[in-house]
């Protein structure tokens, strides 16, 4: 009995360090990829950059992107 | 690292595929109607102003393209332009699903990733379209900054309030989440002094469908290739730990 606690312990010790690491890793890339997702988005659909709202204009439109 | 890779793998070709497929879906549904509305817009512009204007004269102003900005030429090179938009746009949107299955950290699959897109149809189609809806070249607006505020925050409303209810599963948070969803349609869509437009009403009617119904195509199958993309690439990785096991 002492010992599967200690083994329990053991584990539950191994776990708590790897599952931050873990969470840490898909927090990362989830920042990273809404980061980048939002920065495509904003440059399609939202720039006023004259020459960026021309080539994505029927995108903008079909999208019901407020344009113009 | 390896998730990132992983889940910028699986976004990247989700929204290839998904933007070349509404592009096809847009060239034969929303820009001939699109094409359509600039002949009557052309035909505004040229138009005498009238003695006493009503703002359908604006409209046709408000969307003057500045003559001496770069413009893809018609035909084959505006198509492809707009291939390129609707591809960026199919990866942003997936790098956006993908960041919330990698928040999530289950096992995701072609059919969560369906569930998924269509949070996102609801969320960044159906919500904003219902104050502003999909609008043709040549119609009456209001001033474009305060629409693009007012259909950022009706988008992040409604993907939180979708959160709050389907994530969160009591009462209070689902409560708090339909309170979301509702509030910048209680506050209200920018609207024009007057509501007019350069092409008929019929046409107007016409766009919106098109426009609504290739939305829901995009958001369904991007939905449905992130998730199964996201599930094969990113694997073990991208499954939470933390929770126990679930007992045998």
């Amino acid at each position: 009995m002492q010992i599967e606690s200690t083994m329990t312990g053991a584990v539950a010790t191994e776990d708590s360090v790897a599952a931050p690491n873990a969470l840490a890793n898909r927090l990362a890339a989830a920042a990273c990829a809404a980061l980048f997702g939002v920065f495509l988005l904003w440059g399609v659909g939202f720039s006023q950059l004259e020459a960026f709202h021309n080539a994505a204009h029927d995108t903008r439109h079909s999208n019901a992107f407020p344009c113009h | 690292m390896t998730l990132f890779r992983s889940l910028f793998f699986a976004a990247v070709l989700s929204g290839l595929i998904a933007g070349l497929m509404v592009t096809a879906i847009h060239a034969v549904s929303t820009v001939p109607i699109i094409l359509q509305a600039e002949t009557y817009e052309a035909a505004g512009a040229n138009a005498p102003p009238p003695a006493h204007d009503h703002g359908a004269g604006n409209a046709a102003a408000a969307h003057e393209h500045g003559t001496e900005a770069w413009a893809p030429g018609e035909g084959i090179e505006r198509t492809a332009y707009t291939a390129l938009a609707d591809v960026l746009t199919g990866i942003g949107c997936a790098l956006l699903l993908c960041a919330a299955y990698a928040l999530r950290g289950q096992a995701t699959d072609w059919c969560q990733g369906m569930f998924w897109g269509l949070a996102g149809f609801a969320a960044f189609t159906l919500a904003p379209g219902l104050g502003l809806p999909p609008e043709l070249p040549g119609t009456e607006a209001a001033p474009l900054l305060e629409r693009q505020v007012w259909w950022l925050a009706t988008v992040a409303a409604t993907a939180g309030g979708l959160a709050l209810i389907f994530l969160g599963r009591r009462v209070v948070p689902a409560v708090a989440g339909a309170a979301l969803i509702v509030l910048p349609h209680v506050i209200g869509a920018p609207q024009p002094e007057v509501h007019a437009s350069l092409a008929p009403a019929s046409l107007g009617h016409d766009f919106v469908v098109a426009a609504t119904m290739s939305s829901f195509a995009f958001w369904l199958v991007l939905g449905m290739l992130s998730g199964l993309f996201y599930g094969r690439f990113a694997g073990a990785a991208s499954i939470n730990r933390t929770r126990p096991p679930v007992p045998a």
